[in-house]
């Protein structure tokens, strides 16, 4: 598993599935502030009729911070919206990740917060295929 | 000129103290929770979004409560917040081809790949006030249907194939972020397009209908109306990996309007793009119709001193907390300058007696 995927995952996780995920395990890290969470935020960009030139759309509110574990490991946590705790989580995730808990917790904490939101989308795309309508034109008048 | 008042802090710290036990209304009722207002005032929530131009649930949800519900009180929070927050960087274009649509319709063709897809709308209801949302009555589940893996590619494209409609410009232009440098004129179609996502509703309905009307003709098709969920992606400096930072609701539209050719080229189809944070489908639809109206110059038309067309009244009166500030000053005191011009028309009135 690449780091840009967990964290990816780690970054748009639902919080509160994410904290109960990580309180369950307790796992103890003693860690330094690189940078202490921080709210911010970051321009997002569309583009003018899907293929044309970027445009400025709005601002969304992120969250970030860097540590390095005693284990001498930098985790960054960059995190969707205004949440401190979330982001200090996610960053030491990410330094955990380079460790040999690696598989512990891409099984115990990412592949479950994976399943969630696929099946979040399942959900809303089956909800989706639900309302796909055939509509008929009718003919009016000489044909 | 502007002469600042000095006093009266007690009768404003008093009104303000009314104004939050009004707020709370009767203390019978249960105190409103900012999750209540995420999760049932959605729209309203995603107005103050789109309009505050801060994507941020959980802030637009305070604003509202905050504001009494008063939306446009709710964006100017908004505003006033986001100015506070450092730049973290920007994201590259979202993907709205990615999209895991709730809602995709086309009103030009009937049979496209990845269907018609009505979602969570109001259209097609009768538009009576539902009598059982007064009681507790029982929701109705969503009914699921089995998704096939199947994309779902933008309408539009199949225009493009036959050259029917006109392709979008795209020479790397590196948009000018309005909230850092001000607003130019003539200003760029990206500046126009960032001016509009976050403009006032109301204003580009009312704008966008004139245009339907006949102010600067532009008969206008719904091509596209998507609404889901797209990621935004980001690069974080410090590892050099792009990362899908967030993943917000959009509402994209892209309008198929009436066509035009001159001796050079045959007649083709042209373009209005509309994007919003959230699920705002008649916003999206007005800006639509306005980017089509403001266009005139590029696409050759003519310019007929409609409204619509007119790029510097559009943008220079888009922005309702721009409008609204300058306009409510007008209740804070103004004394002293209304006591120059009294005596003013005292003084000329006096001359004109002596004349007379």
């Amino acid at each position: 598993m690449e780091r840009k995927f967990w964290l990816s995952t780690l970054a748009t996780c639902n919080e509160a599935h994410l904290t109960s995920l990580w309180e369950k395990f307790g796992i103890e890290v003693n860690f330094t502030w690189l940078r202490k969470p921080e709210i911010g935020s970051i321009m997002c960009q569309g583009k003018i009729g899907v293929t044309g030139n970027n445009f400025n759309f709005g601002e969304v509110t992120i969250t970030r911070c860097q540590l390095k574990t005693s284990q001498g490991k930098i985790g960054h946590g960059y995190v969707q919206g205004r949440n401190k705790h979330k982001a200090e989580i996610v960053a030491i995730c990410d330094a955990l990740l380079q460790t040999n808990k690696r598989d512990f917790l891409i099984k115990n904490i990412i592949r479950p917060l994976v399943v969630s939101d696929k099946n979040l989308k399942k959900d809303v795309m089956s909800k989706s295929e639900s309302t796909a309508v055939d509509f008929f034109t009718l003919v009016r008048g000489e044909t | 000129m502007y002469v600042a008042v000095k006093g009266g802090e007690k009768a404003i710290e008093n009104a303000h103290n009314w104004l939050s036990e009004i707020r709370r209304g009767d203390v019978n009722v249960p105190n409103l929770e900012i999750d209540q207002i995420k999760e049932q005032l959605t729209l309203s929530v995603e107005r103050v979004m789109s309009e505050g131009s801060l994507y941020d649930t959980d802030l637009a949800a305070l604003a509202i409560k905050q504001s009494r519900g008063d939306l446009i009180e709710a964006i100017f929070l908004i505003r006033a917040y986001r100015t506070t927050l450092p730049r973290f960087g920007t994201s590259p274009p979202i993907k709205t081809e990615d999209m895991v649509c709730m809602r995709r319709i086309s009103a030009t063709y009937k049979d496209i790949p990845g269907k018609q897809k009505l979602g969570p709308t109001f259209d097609y209801t009768h538009r009576l006030l539902d009598f059982s949302l007064l009681a507790e009555g029982n929701i109705p589940k969503a009914e699921k249907r089995k998704v096939l893996k199947e994309k779902i590619p933008h309408v539009l494209r199949f225009l493009n194939k036959e050259g029917l409609i006109q392709k979008e410009k795209n020479n790397n232009y590196q948009p000018k972020d309005i909230t850092r440098n001000p607003l130019e004129f003539p200003a760029n179609r990206s500046e126009r397009l960032q001016s509009l996502s976050r403009a006032d509703e109301g204003f580009l309905l009312a704008l966008a209908y004139s245009t339907q009307r006949g102010y600067a003709r532009n008969h206008a098709f719904v091509g596209e109306l998507r609404i889901g969920y797209v990621k935004v992606k980001y690069n974080i400096p410090e590892l050099d990996i792009e990362i899908d930072i967030a993943e917000i609701i959009v509402t994209e539209c892209e309008s198929v309007n009436q066509f035009q050719g001159s001796k050079k080229t045959p007649a083709q189809f042209t373009r209005g793009y509309g994007l919003t944070f959230g699920q705002l489908e008649r916003k999206a639809v007005s800006m639509a119709l306005v980017d089509r109206a403001l266009r005139w110059k590029e696409i050759g038309e003519e310019f007929v001193g409609a409204p619509a067309q007119d790029e510097e009244f559009v943008l220079s009166h888009c922005d309702n907390i721009q409008a609204t500030g300058f306009l409510e000053h007008l209740k804070l005191p103004h004394y002293v300058d209304f006591q120059s011009e009294l005596e003013l028309v005292r003084r000329i009135r006096k001359e004109y007696e002596k004349n007379k």
